[in-house]
């Protein structure tokens, strides 16, 4: 059996706006500084690239051609995939395991600041013939739908929601990358005028221009290239109910991803995900979208994960901490590499370089993120150290 | 899968297309705003002054036009930037005779890709330094006999008050005449 | 990278689907995707139960219209609550969608994989070319209005220049393929034409005329790849992937020799490794290279090292590549045929090696007995270049 270890990681930006940098050149600082870290030469040592990007995001048509140059790609193995940073990981992971392949790279960026009509891309999102011709103004009304859901199915409140976003956005004040971090309480958030009710904008991720890289490698060469290999022990992606169509939707939950996380623990061996691992990266681009994802990760019981909030478990110092970085309610929605920011948290915490949000004792981590709606795919990564 | 197949899918024509009831119009309204970068901004600067600026690779010498951060074949950072005399060979040229929206166009237009006078290439090699341009002063004949290929082409450019920093302020590439 | 790995498990496909290629279908993209999908299973007398992973290859967004088009189609394509993953190469990508569908098998992760793809063009109005303004660099190459059709002919005339290939040789290729076409049942734009018949079509952009170029379509198409293990109880004429290759160049396409195509040479190279092929030109017993325009047949042919460089139009006039000749390629009629929904059309060319080394293309069935054939694809800004081998 091949074991899959991340070897190295760079990342550049997560600021609300990189003017001095194009796409590419952020693509190039942080695929410069991952090699520097993996100590590999792209044009002689990866086997193989992977970029992950949506071309209305871009607002380039095929935007795979502009992946190879930034990255050490050119002429050689790059490829696209468009979705999500983790579901590049997941064709790294299998690259890797068919044996063939020794080292390879996962890239992805986001420029929203580029974007000037981000609620129209939104809107090209949702079904042509069901959803836009009812000219909903604002894009995030699902998220607003499915919180509604969720609170009517569990029994939560919008208290609880409105913690999830206080805890996040302290938690982002130690972390460097987190640029929406703030010192905001639990009563300021509810007191804020609704932005999508039950949301208030405090609780749902502004954007942040941000790339990151990430070199895996077939563990023998792991070996020789590191110390400190971050193992991944487990990946699992799946897409939901896929019309685009919200009458088709399970409101109120996720259950694409409880497929990738049964995936993903099945390979890494878990069966008590609290239990065996120490803490979790859940993109969190909505308040409750955290407290739906610790369910159906079966951190939590279900139903119960605002309980456990409650209790302060999912704290920084809690039993069981979450987005100990701030999650993306700090750092921000770098589109397609809001996954691989995740990834990018919890592997600094893993290898003990995480500085001043640094946890301690930690072995295992569950990585979560999603993308969509309409409909969503999700992904969930064991690592461990 | 033999010719006796009978495959899925309904063909429409035209007419039945737009009469469909499900026909939904929808125009996208989607805006960017891109920034160009180090390299790029630089070299747009450049066309502004009237100058095709390169930039070198520290590692192989290749001289890159458009200039990039980064040397794509060695990986390395760019940074030393050099003037080009604009002067160069054309690569391949064509005749258009359709916009970019596929309409005819009244007058055909000639478009090609000059490699350009560049250090760091050697001659007839698979890479150099080049633009994809207008081409003006070669003529339809030029391009159909083959004698547009390998013709010696230099920049016209628009005069100093009309540049504004885009590639268009170069007009187009137009033959050197000698002597 | 590693080759000459002892690998357990071969990947095999084991079926395959595809549905009319026309300028317009009723169907939207996801039925479209659940037609191909359901033609594949059911020659491979699968459900969608026995399917463990998804692939969809779908190019630019722009044709439909539609953000995150990848989880659009899921459904169409069998993806619901599965491990479903769209992987993109531009025009590349409908011979990637069987390559990633190769990895999906070899890592061990999945057992059988639904590899789909499909395009509608005609949702984009008032012409699909209009979609193609946007895949230039958006500071130096969109400003000055660029037509798709420029690039090719730009490559075109240099490959023309270097060969000293005429308009006449290149028409050869649309002529052969668009009678090819003429038995396959998806084909959209399949005809008895002559070399004249191109020369006199519409010039676009000189040297390209209206017959040098592939149609716009809708259609999808679909196969399904297996473990051995899994193959052999499928069916008792698995046709195995034996190499898989691809590589991606510079964005730059006006910074490199546009006459011949480097990169298709470097995913071949990849594929015949890992396939232990050594002399390609003889190995190879028919062949899909993609043929959007009628120059890409001969100068990929080239590239995947069928034919020696700017030797390709010579072969063709002898005969080389008819489907009765020593080397035949395109047997399917091509996309200059069959059409061009640009995902689809790649993948319909995977599916014709298929057939062809099942012996299952009747009347398009090549003459010689094939035992290794090779597909591929190209795209971007004449930048992919993605190769498939398969053997029977």
């Amino acid at each position: 059996m091949v074991r899959v270890a991340i070897v190295g990681i760079g990342w550049y930006g997560f600021k609300p706006s990189v003017p001095e940098l194009s796409f590419r050149e952020m693509m190039f600082e942080a695929s410069s500084r991952a090699y520097m870290d993996a100590g590999v030469d792209p044009r002689s040592d990866v086997d193989a690239f992977v970029s992950c990007q949506e071309d209305y995001w871009e607002g380039i048509a095929i935007t795979d051609e502009f992946a190879p140059e930034p990255i050490g790609g050119v002429l050689r193995p790059t490829f696209t995939v468009a979705g999500d940073g983790l579901q590049g990981i997941a064709q790294a992971y299998m690259l890797i395991k068919t044996g063939y392949f020794d080292v390879v790279a996962v890239e992805s960026h986001a420029k929203p600041s580029d974007v000037e009509s981000l609620q129209e891309i939104y809107e090209l999102a949702m079904d042509p013939h069901y959803i836009r011709p009812l000219g909903v103004a604002n894009p995030f009304f699902m998220a607003g739908l499915d919180a509604t859901a969720y609170l009517e199915r569990t029994g939560a409140t919008r208290e609880h929601l409105a913690m999830v976003a206080a805890k996040n956005r302290n938690n982002g004040l130690l972390n460097p990358r987190a640029s929406y971090a703030s010192r905001v309480t639990v009563d300021e958030i509810l007191d804020a005028e609704p932005a999508v009710y039950p949301l208030t904008r405090y609780e749902i991720a502004s954007f942040a221009d941000a790339a990151v890289v990430v070199v895996l490698a077939s563990e023998e060469k792991a070996r020789e290239l590191t110390d400190t290999p971050v193992w991944l022990e487990g990946i699992g992606w799946a897409t939901e109910a896929g019309t685009g169509s919200p009458e088709w939707h399970l409101w109120g939950m996720m259950p694409s991803m409880r497929v990738a996380a049964d995936m993903a623990y099945s390979m890494a061996g878990i069966s008590d995900p609290m239990g065996q691992t120490d803490f979790a990266e859940v993109e969190d681009r909505f308040s409750y979208a955290e407290l739906v994802a610790l369910e159906e990760l079966r951190i939590a019981p279900e139903s119960a994960a605002h309980k456990l909030l409650e209790q302060g478990v999912f704290d920084y110092q809690g039993r069981y901490p979450v987005n100990p970085s701030g999650g993306s309610l700090s750092m921000g929605v770098a589109f397609e590499a809001t996954g691989l920011a995740r990834l990018l948290e919890a592997v600094l915490q893993l290898r003990g370089e995480a500085g001043a949000h640094q946890l301690e004792g930690v072995e295992r981590a569950v990585v979560a993120s999603w993308r969509g709606p309409p409909t969503r795919t999700s992904m969930v990564a064991v690592l461990s150290v | 899968m033999s010719e006796k197949e009978k495959l899925p899918g309904h063909y429409l024509k035209s007419k039945e297309m737009y009469e469909l009831p499900g026909l939904v119009e929808y125009r996208p309204r989607v805006r960017y705003r891109f920034s160009a970068g180090q390299a790029q901004t630089r070299f747009l600067e450049g066309l502004k002054e009237g100058k095709i600026l390169g930039v070198k690779c520290p590692r192989c010498g290749r001289v890159y036009v458009p200039p990039r951060a980064y040397c794509e074949y060695c990986y390395a950072a760019t940074s030393e930037w050099v003037e080009l005399p604009g002067t160069g060979v054309i690569h391949t040229a064509v005749i258009s005779y359709i916009s970019t929206f596929r309409e005819r166009m009244e007058k055909p237009e000639i478009v090609g890709v000059v490699r350009l006078d560049a250090p760091g290439y050697k001659e007839d090699s698979y890479e150099f330094a080049g633009l994809f341009h207008k081409l003006c002063g070669v003529t339809e004949e030029d391009v159909k006999t083959g004698r547009a290929i390998g013709m010696k082409v230099k920049p016209r450019w628009r005069p100093p008050e009309e540049r504004v920093g885009d590639v268009n302020d170069i007009e187009c590439f137009e033959p050197v005449v000698e002597g | 990278m590693k080759m000459n790995i002892h690998v357990k498990d071969r990947v095999a496909v084991v079926g395959a689907g595809i549905t009319l290629f026309r300028r317009r279908l009723l169907e939207t993209p996801r039925e479209l995707a659940w037609e191909a999908a359901k033609m594949a299973l059911d020659n491979a007398g699968l459900t969608l139960a026995d399917i463990d992973c998804v692939v969809i290859g779908t190019a630019p967004d722009a044709f439909d219209g539609i953000h995150l088009n990848g989880e659009y189609l899921a459904d169409g394509a069998g993806g619901y609550g599965k491990p479903t993953v769209r992987v993109y190469v531009g025009g590349g990508t409908g011979v990637f969608v069987p390559i990633a569908a190769w990895w999906h098998v070899a890592s061990g992760l999945c057992n059988t994989v639904l590899a789909v793809a499909e395009e509608k063009m005609s949702p984009a109005h008032p012409h699909p070319q209009g979609v193609f303004a946007y895949i230039w660099d958006p500071v130096l190459e969109r400003p000055l209005g660029p037509n798709l059709i420029w690039i090719f002919a730009m490559e075109m005339r240099r490959y023309m220049h270097r060969c000293g290939a005429t308009k006449e040789d290149i028409a050869l290729v649309s002529v052969k393929n668009k009678r090819n076409a003429l038995d396959h049942p998806a084909a959209q734009a399949a005809a008895n034409i002559t070399v004249e018949d191109v020369l006199n079509s519409e010039t676009l952009v000189w040297p390209v005329n209206r017959l040098d170029i592939s149609p716009v379509s809708d259609g999808a198409a679909a196969l399904i790849l297996a473990r051995e293990r899994e193959a052999r109880r499928i069916t008792d004429t698995p046709v195995w992937v034996e190499g898989i290759g691809w590589s991606l160049d510079n964005t730059h396409w006006y910074n490199r020799e546009l006459g011949y195509p480097r990169y298709v040479q470097y995913a071949a190279r990849m594929a015949y490794r890992m396939a232990g092929i050594e002399r390609p030109w003889k190995e190879i017993d028919v062949a899909e290279p993609y043929d959007p325009f009628d120059y890409k047949e001969l100068h990929h042919i080239e590239g995947l090292m069928l034919a020696r460089p700017c030797e390709a139009p010579k072969l063709l006039k002898e005969g080389w590549f008819d489907r009765d000749g020593e080397l035949p390629t395109s047997p399917s009629g091509g996309l200059l045929g069959v059409g061009n929904p640009i995902a689809a059309a790649g993948l319909m060319k995977a599916a014709e090696i298929f057939w062809q080394l099942r012996y299952e293309a009747g009347r398009r069935q090549v003459k010689k007995p094939v035992h290794k054939g090779v597909a591929q694809a190209w795209g971007d800004l004449m930048q992919v270049g993605t190769v498939i081998v398969m053997s029977n």
